[in-house]
C-alpha cells in the first residue's frame, strides 16, 4: 500500500540520509571546508574516533561524563540518539538513567494484535528528525500508520473542515504510532550506534543533584581563607566543577551537563528550583483502542460540548480513541462495560449531541466566492464524511488528567530540560510529543556546535541558545493550543457561529488552509507571517 | 590514583589568594629577586619546549615591573606597558560573561569557527572530527584569561598561552585546571619575542585582539612570524577599520557605554 511504497523510496534514500547526517559547521565559518573531507589527511586524525578516550594524556574516570540524560522515554531517548548519530557528538560520554525495565530490551516488537492505547501522531518535521538520526527505518518495521486526510468539526453541525496532504503538496499529514514503538527504535538505534549500551543506560534512579556552586569552583576567588592542601587531588578538582548526580543504586556521577527529560513531573526541574505557570484543565482524557469493519485511513476530531473526541487510525483494522471530557465523566466512561463504550463512542462521533454538518448557501457562496484566491486546495471540493463505526473495544481505557504547563526557564548553569519536563500542552492537536522531539533535534544541534568550537558543552551561554530557539516556538503552540481548548469549551450562540464562520473560513480559504496545515506538519515554525 | 596539585599551581592558587584579599601580603616564595628570575624561568621553558606537551603550567614568574617591558631602544619586547597594566587591572572579571569582557565572549564562537575552518583547510583535516587540532602545537600570544586557549585545547589543539601581564596568566591557569582537557595547557608569563628568542617553533601562531595593543606593530609580527614554522599559519585579528567598526566598538563601546574603558585612543 502506499506505507509499502513509502518505505521503498526511504530505504533507497538510506545512503543520501546518513552523508546528510553531518552537521555542517556553523553557517558563521567563513571558509566551507568540505571540499577538504575527501582529501582529509587520515593520520592526521588519530583515535577521533575511538570512543575510549584519553583526554590531557589521562584516561576519564568511569563516572565522569559530559551528558547525562535523566529520563529514558521518548524524547531523552531522541537526544541519546541524535547526539550518537552526529560526527561531532558522538565521542561525547553520554549516560541514560532511567530504572524503565523496557529500556532493556533489544528487538523488534512483534506485532501483538492488539495495539497499545498509548500513541502519538509523529508530525513531518518529527519523521524528517528520525529520518536523519536513522530511527525511521525501524519504526517501519513495526506497527505505524500513516493518513494524508483530516476531518475537524463540531457538534453544532454549523460547518467542518476538511484537511488533505495534497493541499500542500504532501504524501501524509502525520503518521500514528504506539509510544512504544517509538521508543524501542530509538533504543534499536541507539544499540547500532553504540557499542558499549550496557555502559550507557543506568537502570536507576535520580535521587538527588549537586550543582556546582561558585565558591568550589577553581574559578577566581576561592573563598577559603585557607590554601588548598597540599592533599587536594586534582580529580578532586576537576569534578568540583562537575554537577554530581546521586543514583538510587548508591553510584555517583558527575556530568558536565545533565538533560532533564523525565516528564511533566520532572525531578530534575524540582531540583534545580526552575519555577513554572500553569494550570490544569477542568478535563480528563480518555484513550483506548477501538476496531473497525475496514481500516481507517482519516483522522478525525469533532469537538463536543465537555472536549474533543479524536478517531486516530493506528494500522490495519484499529483506531485510537482521544476522548476529552470532564473528570467524573472520564470515569464514568472507564468504569462503564465495554459495548455502552462503543455505543456512547459512536454516538460521540455520528450522531449525538448534535446533526452532522450540512451543505447550503453559505457552503456554495464561500466555495465559489474563494475559489479566485489562488489554487483552490483538492480538500475544498470534499463533502462531509461520516466517521467509521466502531465495532468494539480491544484494549484497556485509560484515563489522565490534562493540564497545560510551561517552564520559565528551560537551562540553568549545566542543566537543559526538553519534553514534558519544560511544558506540556492539551492533546486536542497531537503536537505534545512533537514539540519534545523539536526540542531534542535543536538541544543536539547547540550541543554539536559547540562542540566544534570547543566549548564547554554545560556553558550557559550555549545552552541559552537552545532556549532561545525553542521557547518562543513552544510558547507559541501552546498558547494556540490553550486558545482552541477556550473556544471550544464555551456553549454560546454567537461564539459556536463564531466558531462555524472559522471552521469554514478553514475549509475554503485555500491559504488560509495550508498555513494551517504547515504549521501543524511543523513545516514552519509560526502561524502566520511564515 | 590521586595525584596532588603540582607545587607549581599550588603557587599560583596561593600568589592569587593573597591577590585578591589583600590584607597582610604573606612573604610568597615565588617572588624572587628579579635578578634571577630571567635564568631559573630560561631553564624551565627550556625543558618544556624540549620534552613532550607539560601536564601542568610551569611556575608563574613574578610580576615584571614596568621598566621591564618598556624601556627604550632595543627592547626586549613590544609591548605598551600602560596597556598591560590595564589589562592586568580587571584581570578578574575575564570569564565573566557579562562583565566588562562581554563583547569578547559574544565574538569568541565566531572567530573560533574561522579559526576552525582555517586550520582544518590548511593543515587538511577533517571538518566534522570532534577534536580536529588533534597534534598541531598551537600558541596563542597575548591570551588574557584563556578565554581563545581553552577551547582550542578541546580541540585537540597542544597549546601554549603566553601573555604579558602575570595576573592574567595566573587567572587562565586556575580556570583551566578545573577541565582535564584544558589543564594541558601551557601558560607563561612572557613575550613572542621571547620565544623566539628561544627558538621556539608551533604549527599555528594566534594573536587575537592583541596588535592594537603593542607599541611596535611590525616587530610584533614579526615575532609572531618567527615562531611559525615553514608552512605553519599565523592568524592575527583587530577591529576592522570601516565606520561601521570605529561606530560600534570604538565610540560606542569606550566612550559611550565605557564597557571597554582602557582602550587607548590610539
Amino acid at each position: 500500500m502506499r506505507a509499502s511504497a513509502v518505505s521503498a523510496m526511504l530505504s533507497r534514500r538510506r545512503c543520501f540520509a546518513a552523508a546528510a547526517n553531518r552537521i555542517r559547521p556553523l553557517a558563521r565559518a567563513f571558509c566551507d571546508a568540505p571540499a577538504s573531507r575527501a582529501d582529509a589527511a587520515p593520520g592526521g586524525v588519530p583515535g577521533s574516533q575511538d570512543r575510549s578516550q584519553e583526554v590531557g594524556g589521562v584516561k576519564a574516570a568511569p563516572d565522569v561524563l559530559d551528558v547525562a540524560v535523566v529520563g529514558g522515554g521518548m524524547v531523552g531517548l531522541a537526544v541519546a540518539c541524535a547526539l550518537s548519530n552526529m560526527p561531532l557528538t558522538k565521542n561525547l560520554r553520554v549516560a541514560i538513567i532511567d530504572s524503565n525495565p523496557a529500556l532493556k530490551s533489544r528487538n523488534y516488537l512483534t506485532k501483538s494484535s492488539i495495539p497499545d492505547s498509548r500513541v502519538s501522531t509523529v508530525t513531518p518535521a518529527t519523521i524528517s528528525f528520525f529520518k536523519d538520526i536513522g530511527v525511521w527505518e525501524h519504526v517501519q518495521q513495526q506497527r505505524h500508520a500513516f493518513f494524508g486526510k483530516m476531518q475537524v468539526w463540531d457538534y453544532t453541525g454549523l460547518g467542518y473542515t476538511r484537511y488533505n496532504a495534497r493541499d500542500v503538496g504532501k504524501e501524509y499529514l502525520g503518521c500514528v504510532v504506539e509510544n512504544k514503538v517509538l521508543c524501542n527504535s530509538l533504543l534499536l538505534r541507539l544499540q547500532e550506534e553504540l557499542d558499549d549500551i550496557e555502559n550507557v543506560i543506568y537502570p536507576t534512579r535520580l535521587v538527588s543533584l549537586t550543582f556546582p556552586s561558585k565558591s568550589k569552583q577553581a574559578g577566581m576567588k576561592p573563598t577559603s581563607s585557607e590554601p588548598l592542601s597540599a592533599g587536594h587531588s586534582t580529580e578532586e578538582l576537576h569534578r568540583s566543577n562537575l554537577v554530581k548526580l546521586d543514583l538510587s543504586d548508591g553510584r555517583s556521577l558527575y556530568s558536565k551537563l545533565v538533560i532533564g527529560a523525565d516528564g511533566s513531573k520532572s525531578n530534575v526541574r524540582q531540583i534545580a528550583g526552575i519555577k513554572t505557570t500553569g494550570w490544569n484543565y477542568p478535563q480528563s482524557a480518555i484513550i483506548c483502542t477501538v476496531e473497525h469493519v475496514m481500516e481507517n485511513d482519516c483522522a478525525w476530531q469533532r469537538f463536543l460540548p465537555s472536549g474533543p473526541i479524536a478517531l486516530l487510525p493506528i494500522g490495519d483494522n484499529f483506531s485510537n480513541i482521544v476522548w476529552t471530557m470532564s473528570p467524573e465523566e472520564s470515569l464514568r466512561h472507564k468504569s462503564m462495560s465495554p459495548e455502552e463504550f462503543v455505543m456512547s463512542v459512536n454516538r460521540a462521533l455520528d450522531f449525538g449531541y448534535g446533526p452532522h454538518p450540512r451543505p447550503n448557501a453559505l457552503d456554495h457562496f464561500m466555495e465559489k466566492f474563494f475559489s479566485g484566491t489562488g489554487n483552490t486546495a483538492a480538500s475544498t471540493k470534499e463533502s462531509f464524511e461520516v466517521p467509521p463505526k466502531a465495532t468494539g473495544v480491544v484494549s484497556e481505557r485509560m484515563a489522565f488528567p490534562l493540564s497545560l504547563m510551561h517552564s520559565h526557564d528551560y537551562v540553568s548553569k549545566r542543566l537543559a530540560l526538553v519534553g514534558d519536563a519544560a511544558h506540556t500542552v492539551h492533546p486536542l492537536a497531537g503536537q505534545g510529543v512533537n514539540l519534545g522531539f523539536g526540542d531534542a533535534a535543536a538541544l543536539a544541534k547547540v550541543i554539536a556546535e559547540g562542540v566544534s568550537v570547543g566549548s564547554d558543552v554545560g556553558d550557559l551561554t550555549l545552552l541559552q541558545r537552545y532556549e532561545k530557539d525553542r521557547k518562543a516556538a513552544n510558547v507559541a503552540m501552546t498558547a494556540v493550543l490553550d486558545g482552541f481548548q477556550k473556544i471550544y469549551a464555551v456553549d454560546f450562540g454567537p461564539l459556536n457561529v463564531a466558531r462555524a464562520a472559522a471552521f469554514h473560513g478553514a475549509q475554503y480559504i485555500s491559504p488560509l488552509k495550508r498555513n494551517i496545515i504547515s504549521y501543524a506538519m511543523g513545516d514552519t515554525k509560526w502561524p502566520i507571517f511564515s | 590514583m590521586l595525584r596532588r596539585v603540582p607545587p607549581s599551581l599550588r603557587r599560583a592558587l596561593l600568589s592569587s589568594a593573597s591577590t585578591h584579599y589583600g590584607g597582610a601580603q604573606i612573604p610568597n616564595p615565588s617572588h624572587y629577586p628579579s635578578q634571577t628570575i630571567l635564568p631559573q624561568w630560561r631553564r624551565h621553558a627550556s625543558v618544556a619546549s624540549s620534552s613532550a606537551p607539560p601536564q601542568s603550567p610551569p611556575p608563574p614568574s613574578p610580576p615584571r615591573g614596568p621598566s621591564r617591558s618598556g624601556g627604550g631602544g632595543r627592547t626586549v619586547s613590544s609591548l605598551n606597558p600602560a596597556e598591560v597594566a590595564k589589562f592586568a587591572a580587571i584581570a578578574e572579571t575575564w570569564w565573566d560573561a557579562n562583565g566588562p569582557f562581554k563583547p569578547l565572549h559574544l565574538m569568541n564562537p565566531t572567530r573560533l569557527s574561522f579559526i576552525r575552518s582555517t586550520l582544518c583547510r590548511h593543515f587538511r583535516r577533517d571538518p566534522y572530527s570532534s577534536k580536529p587540532l588533534e597534534g598541531l602545537k598551537v600558541v596563542d600570544v597575548g591570551c588574557g584569561g584563556g578565554i581563545l586557549s581553552e577551547p582550542l585545547a578541546r580541540m585537540g589543539a597542544t597549546v601554549t598561552a603566553i601573555d604579558a601581564a602575570d595576573k592574567n596568566i595566573k587567572i587562565a591557569s586556575i580556570h583551566a585546571a578545573s577541565d582535564p582537557t584544558t589543564a594541558s595547557i601551557e601558560y607563561c608569563c612572557t613575550t613572542a619575542e621571547a620565544l623566539v628568542k628561544e627558538k621556539r617553533l608551533f604549527d599555528a601562531v594566534i594573536s587575537l585582539e592583541v596588535i592594537e595593543h603593542v607599541a611596535n606593530p611590525l616587530e610584533f609580527c614579526e615575532s609572531l612570524s618567527a615562531l611559525t614554522i615553514p608552512n605553519g599559519a599565523t592568524l592575527v585579528s583587530t577591529i576592522n577599520r570601516s565606520m561601521r567598526a570605529y561606530t560600534t566598538a570604538i565610540v560606542a563601546a569606550e566612550y559611550i557605554l565605557r564597557w571597554v574603558s582602557l582602550l587607548s585612543a590610539s
